[in-house]
């Protein structure tokens, strides 16, 4: 993807979060504490990841309570404000593109409409993208992942070849290819909620190679360890081993993995929204505000820094959290 | 050696008949879907139907998909006649078809784009390349230190930053308010390097400023991992300057993972740079890309997929040699 530098889960962190290992060797400073337990007493400690896990929390809060914040401190998110607009200029009154205690983060230039209203409601649609799509990353991921690690042979190489063609393959172009083809609105949804679901589909596919690989690579070694062998012995059948024995040592890396996809996610749907090809107008997206931004950020700069900077200090906020959790996770990463 | 490179070129070219063939299906499938008929976006929505069935006939929409693939396949090769009756017009090898819109020639155009693609992701390569391993190695070999966290920061904040708000930015302090330099632009090099230089400058640094982060983080995990290796402290323990234990051992091996990175990296900027095309309004590659999928323009869409998959197949393969000669652990055959 020509992203690039979202793409930062390239092995970055050589995933040599062996759970199990792990946990063996810390098991025997600390006795009698989970993996779990080790992890969060780590992650409290982390300033900087609690810092982001806050940042996160309260946005999640946002997105839910929108219909909340927008009666109270708010507009209709495409309520237009015609009073509030320079009708020469197009360019919203005032300083600072008309912000106000009226209209806390301004008004957008020509109509007017309530940027406040527009980022609230831009956070519900990017976290919904970015936590459903990670979310069916990691399922298809897992999925083909441990079968490709356990069941080997040919079922191995399929899975392997196709994650080697889905992760060399030209994916945003693909991907606005297809978001731009695909109805504006199916199943019955509004075009909005027809279009998140789109975005969360065409996302969530290409991100699954990324866990895909590291899940293999994992499944591959836990396969051969004594504790599956001995569970093997006992007469497990594959499910049990698959799901009782090894998905607990894997759930480690995933976690990390799956954290570390949301701030790609959000960053993919904003660059989709910004090329015109994600939600909709009147509907409100950040990287949509930063497309419509195009065109008056020269005059009215506020319009563009304001989602400009939701994007990034969300993005921020996952990546330092992401981090955070991979260090608990894995000491070894320090 | 031989029988290795004859292997992955077979390789490439089913991955890109692959991507080409999905590319076509999903193209051609999705309208049928949706009801949209591409004989109707070549002629125009009033024309009448004759004029539309020989469009139909012209173009071979009437052929079943796997004919048309073929056509299409063969019309890369060796060229296509183009024929309803009488009515024919002949597009030489290698011919991508003709955009649905404008009727021109598909080809003629990504290779006129190719050079501002390739100047920019060239050029942009160059510099974070350079930043990002300067600034990756420096962090490593100082961990701890006031450098090594700012640098960190600074990274930290740029693989969060999307190219489509720190390009308008860009735009918005160093063009329009400090005027310090010229809006971005491109000028083919042999017209004026100056100009190609001064257009571009801008564009780079504010893509190699993304990638420069990544880079810097991964060249310092890379390093510190290397660096903790028992041969770096065989090497010191053998008395070697510190100079060669850094220089020789250990930026050999820790910069080695970065070589697979930079070829996805570029392979993938290179078919088509498309939010930096479009935030600086350059006309790459990306830009058409951009151009052909907003107006539903299937030769287009196919053509840049096509330049696009066969960029990152190529960074790809040339990575995997390259590996071969770097990294003496890995044998090809």
């Amino acid at each position: 993807m020509s992203l690039g530098p979202e793409t930062s889960l390239h092995d970055e962190s050589t995933p040599t979060a062996d759970a199990a290992q792990e946990r063996d060797t810390s098991e025997k400073a600390i006795a009698g504490r989970s993996l779990k337990q080790i992890a969060w007493r780590r992650l409290k400690k982390d300033r900087v990841a609690v810092g982001g896990g806050i940042v996160i929390l309260v946005l999640i809060a946002i997105a839910i309570l929108a219909p909340l914040l927008i009666k109270l401190l708010g507009h209709p998110f495409d309520e237009y404000h015609n009073d509030k607009i320079d009708p020469t200029l197009s360019l919203p009154l005032g300083k600072l593109g008309g912000i106000s205690k009226d209209f806390l983060l301004g008004v957008e230039p020509v109509n007017g409409r309530d940027i406040f209203s527009r980022i609230v409601y831009g956070a519900q649609t990017t976290l919904t993208v970015a936590f459903l799509s990670a979310f069916l990353s990691t399922i298809l991921g897992v999925l083909f992942g441990m079968s490709a690690g356990f069941l080997g042979g040919w079922v191995d190489s399929v899975i392997s070849r196709i994650m080697d063609f889905l992760l060399a393959f030209p994916q945003l172009l693909f991907s606005i290819a297809l978001v731009s083809v695909l109805p504006q609105s199916m199943l019955g949804f509004n075009t909005r909620w027809s279009r998140t679901i789109v975005l969360i589909v065409v996302i969530g596919f290409f991100g699954w190679p990324y866990i895909g690989r590291i899940v293999r690579g994992q499944t591959l070694s836990l396969r051969e360890r004594e504790f599956v062998e001995a569970s093997r012995s006992l007469g497990a059948r594959s499910p049990r081993i698959l799901f009782r024995e090894m998905l607990p040592n894997l759930a480690a890396p995933i976690l990390v993995y799956t954290t570390l996809i949301i701030p790609t996610n959000i960053l993919t749907e904003a660059a989709l929204s910004f090329l015109g090809v994600g939600i909709p107008p009147p509907y409100p997206s950040w990287g949509g505000m930063l497309s419509d931004a195009l065109q008056f950020y020269r005059y009215d700069p506020m319009f563009m820094i304001i989602p400009g900077a939701m994007i990034f200090i969300t993005v921020l906020a996952f990546n330092l959290f992401g981090d955070g959790l991979r260090d608990a996770l894995d000491p070894k990463a320090r | 050696m031989v029988a290795y490179l004859i292997r992955r070129l077979i390789n490439a070219v089913v991955t890109l008949l692959v991507v080409t063939l999905v590319t076509f299906g999903v193209f051609f499938l999705v309208p049928k879907a949706t009801g949209s008929d591409p004989a109707l976006l070549y002629i125009g929505k009033q024309a009448d139907p004759v004029a539309v069935e020989g469009i139909r006939t012209k173009l071979g929409l009437n052929d079943p998909i796997i004919v048309q693939y073929w056509k299409f396949l063969k019309g890369i090769v060796a060229g296509r006649d183009y024929a309803n009756g009488p009515d024919i017009t002949h597009c030489s090898a290698p011919c991508l078809g003709y955009t649905f819109k404008t009727n021109q020639e598909v080809w003629p155009i990504l290779i006129h784009a190719l050079p501002v693609t390739v100047s920019l992701a060239i050029g942009a390569a160059i510099i974070w390349v350079l930043m990002g391993v300067i600034f990756g190695v420096i962090s490593a070999l100082r961990r701890g230190s006031i450098w090594d966290r700012s640098v960190m920061t600074i990274a930290l904040a740029g693989v969060s930053l999307p190219i489509y708000f720190t390009g308008l930015l860009a735009l918005t302090i160093f063009v329009y308010g400090l005027e310090w330099l010229p809006n971005a632009d491109y000028t083919p090099f042999f017209d004026n390097p100056v100009k190609w230089f001064t257009g571009l400058l801008m564009p780079w640094v504010t893509l190699a400023f993304l990638f420069a982060a990544t880079y810097a983080r991964l060249t310092r995990a890379n390093m510190l991992e290397t660096l903790g290796e028992d041969y770096i402290r065989t090497a010191r323990a053998k008395g070697l300057k510190e100079r060669t234990v850094i220089g020789k051992h250990g930026l050999r091996s820790g910069l080695t993972p970065l070589v697979t990175v930079f070829g996805l990296d570029l392979g993938a900027l290179l078919g088509g740079a498309i939010l930096t095309e479009a935030v600086f309004n350059l006309r790459g590659l990306g830009y058409w890309a951009l151009n052909g999928i907003r107006t539903n323009d299937l030769p287009t869409i196919l053509g840049v997929t096509l330049f696009a998959a066969f960029f990152i197949v190529i960074m790809n393969l040339i990575v995997d040699l390259l590996y071969g000669v770097i990294d003496p652990r890995v044998r090809l055959g």
